[in-house]
């Protein structure tokens, strides 16, 4: 099967900087690969690269297969990628219908009687978020009364509706809680499961493994391996991000017994 | 594997009360602060005249003449921007009806000409805005000073040293029926017998069609993301700029449109008259639930506000106070307004996490 999109070989400088040396990746329809990465590891400048913000400085972009040089965001978007970014590009004083349909509200009526179909809006936010099994009691909410995980769930549904295929989400989780985190996991299992091909960009390795199907390690803007699910274990993933001997190093520090707690002064709150 | 959790709808939350959506609404607080103030008017009236058709009228033309800017100037405000120079604008456009009309144009000519002067103080705004990235507040104050001191100074210039301009008397092309649809009145009844002002009409129109346009249509959405997320509503594909030029636009025009209604009015324009007005525009708008950083307002709020202004300055006098107690008393319900709608304001943007 022909990959969504395919990146091979892409590098991207910033003046005497290297952001990005030859990375490749690749996904399919059902897929979702994760782009795992620390801090300062070129995570933003690939994402900029896939979502058509600017292009790469070498290599080769292929969207279905063939070569492409997208100059815009809008030129990805009409080839179907969505890129949903940390701050979601949501309004939070707005409800969530209006927030759906933001920047494409359908219309009615003709002249200077057209319209916003408010009805509709309404309509397609509901169903289209119940197809997503989000649970949104009142359309007319304000974005900003929904948890960090619900407003992620709705701007991966907001993308779906206007045709994405393929999804690139920039640390969806990163902000939230466990359980939050867990919502967004499951929008992105199923957003897989309708066919959609899914970048899932994050630091944390343990999201990424419950739900990845390929995870590209990145570091200093490098690759460190394009690894299938069955050719890489949880806890070697989780050393590979943190960079293995550092991360050994990391606990043993943090392992030894902390200095003598006995001694700290004991809060006179306590001994009132 | 990671235990990928499932949130049940929180029980809790699971219907919003009637309470809680009433509390959303942007407009509640000016609507019980309209109600509160007319019946304290109605309780301290000691001329018998504010529950009658006098009354109604007097305070209703008051909350008119404020209104049909105050509503614009609430657009503008959801729109998370800022206009000081609406008040100078009425004078001096006002200035240029009466001066074109009194050199002979035909006063349909004359109010085109102005509404297209004021769309253009407008643009200015909003693109110096837009462009230089100055807050609103001040591009505008500097409008507002030049404005002010061009209706001055260009009035005494051209008026042979007059600051009123005066067009009573003789024959004026058109302005009879400028005059029957700017400023004249209608409804006259034996209650009333000079009729309700048309201005009046003008209020309602401006409030009907603006509330219209921020509620139900792209524009609108448009204005609400624009104030509320700037940087959000441009990434979803918003004309940002566009939308915050064209509020300066329609505000400037609103302005415009209270300068024509008080020329045809009384036939004449002071200088300096509206120098002042801006802070009442801007005092109904956030009365009405407009937030001062923009995304968050009402456009029959901002009315209701005008509205409050309106019963407090015609209250004032039917209660037997001295007027200087107008300003005391608008400036408490700006506090109060400020406050409840503080309340609303939190009502509406609580995250549950």
């Amino acid at each position: 099967m022909t990959p969504i999109l395919e990146v091979r070989e892409i590098s991207k400088f910033f003046g005497s900087v290297n952001a990005l040396q030859g990375i490749s990746l690749a996904v399919r329809a059902g897929q979702v690969t994760c782009v795992l990465g620390d801090n300062g590891a070129g995570k933003s400048t690939l994402i900029k690269i896939l979502s058509g913000v600017f292009g790469p400085d070498r290599g080769e972009f292929l969207v279905d297969g063939s070569p492409v040089r997208f100059t815009s965001p809008r030129d990805a978007r009409a080839n179907g990628i969505s890129t949903v970014y940390q701050d979601l590009a949501m309004v939070p004083l707005m409800s969530i219908w209006r927030n759906f349909f933001l920047g494409s509200e359908p219309t009615k009526g003709w002249g200077p009687f057209r319209r916003f179909d408010v009805a509709k809006a309404k309509e397609s936010t509901s169903t289209e978020l119940a197809a997503m099994g989000i649970d949104v009691r009142d359309p007319d909410q304000n974005v900003g009364t929904l948890s960090g995980g619900e407003r992620q769930s709705v701007a991966i549904a907001r993308a779906i509706h206007f045709g994405a295929r393929l999804l690139i989400l920039d640390e969806p989780t990163s902000a939230l809680g466990v359980k939050q985190a867990g919502v967004v996991l499951r929008r992105i299992a199923q957003a897989r499961e309708r066919g959609l091909g899914v970048i899932f960009i994050t630091h944390n390795p343990h999201h990424a493994y419950p739900v990845g199907d390929r995870f590209v390690v990145l570091k200093r803007g490098r690759s460190l391996g394009d690894f299938a699910k069955s050719e890489i274990a949880r806890d070697e993933l989780v050393r590979l991000m943190a960079g293995g001997a550092e991360l050994d190093e990391l606990s043993h520090e943090l392992e030894r017994p902390p200095p003598e707690l006995a001694d700290y002064p004991v809060d006179p709150a306590e001994t009132v | 594997m990671t235990e990928v959790s499932v949130t049940l709808p929180d029980e809790r939350l699971a219907r919003t009360s009637r309470l809680t959506r009433a509390l959303r609404r942007p407009a509640l607080g000016a609507f019980l602060g309209a109600v509160v103030v007319f019946v304290l008017f109605a309780l301290t009236d000691q001329q018998g005249l504010w529950l009658t058709q006098t009354g109604f009228e007097s305070w209703a033309q008051q909350a008119a003449f404020y209104g049909i800017v105050a509503v614009p100037v609430g657009l503008l405000m959801i729109g998370g921007e800022f206009d000081l120079s609406t008040g100078g604008m009425t004078g001096f456009t006002a200035i240029i009806a009466a001066l074109l009309v009194k050199a002979g144009w035909n006063a349909w000519a004359a109010i085109a000409v102005t509404f297209v002067a004021a769309g253009l103080v407008g643009l200015l705004n909003g693109y110096v805005r837009v462009k230089s990235n100055l807050p609103s507040f001040i591009v505008t104050l500097a409008t507002y000073f030049v404005v002010r001191g061009l209706s001055i100074g260009g009035v005494l210039l051209v008026n042979s040293g007059q600051s009123t301009v005066s067009v009573t008397g003789g024959t004026h092309g058109g302005l009879a029926s400028a005059k029957a649809v700017f400023g004249s009145s209608f409804g006259k009844n034996s209650g009333l017998v000079n009729g309700y002002s048309t201005e009046i009409l003008w209020f309602i129109a401006v409030t009907v069609v603006a509330a219209w346009v921020l509620g139900r249509t792209r524009y609108g959405n448009w204005v609400l993301a624009s104030g509320g997320d700037e940087i959000a509503a441009r990434n979803v594909g918003v004309p940002v700029r566009r939308t915050k030029i064209s509020l300066f636009v329609i505000t400037s025009l609103s302005a415009a449109l209270l300068g024509v209604i008080s020329f045809t009015q009384s036939s004449n324009a002071v200088a300096e008259q509206g120098v002042g007005n801006e802070f009442y525009f801007i005092i109904a708008a956030v009365a009405g639930g407009c937030l001062l950083t923009g995304g968050y307002g009402s456009v029959v709020g901002a009315a209701l506000g005008a509205c409050i202004i309106g019963m407090a300055l015609q209250g004032v006098i039917y209660a037997g106070w001295d007027s200087s107690w107008d300003f005391t008393f608008l400036g408490a319900v700006l506090f109060l307004a400020v406050g409840v709608n503080t309340i609303i304001y939190r009502q509406a943007t609580k995250a549950r996490r």
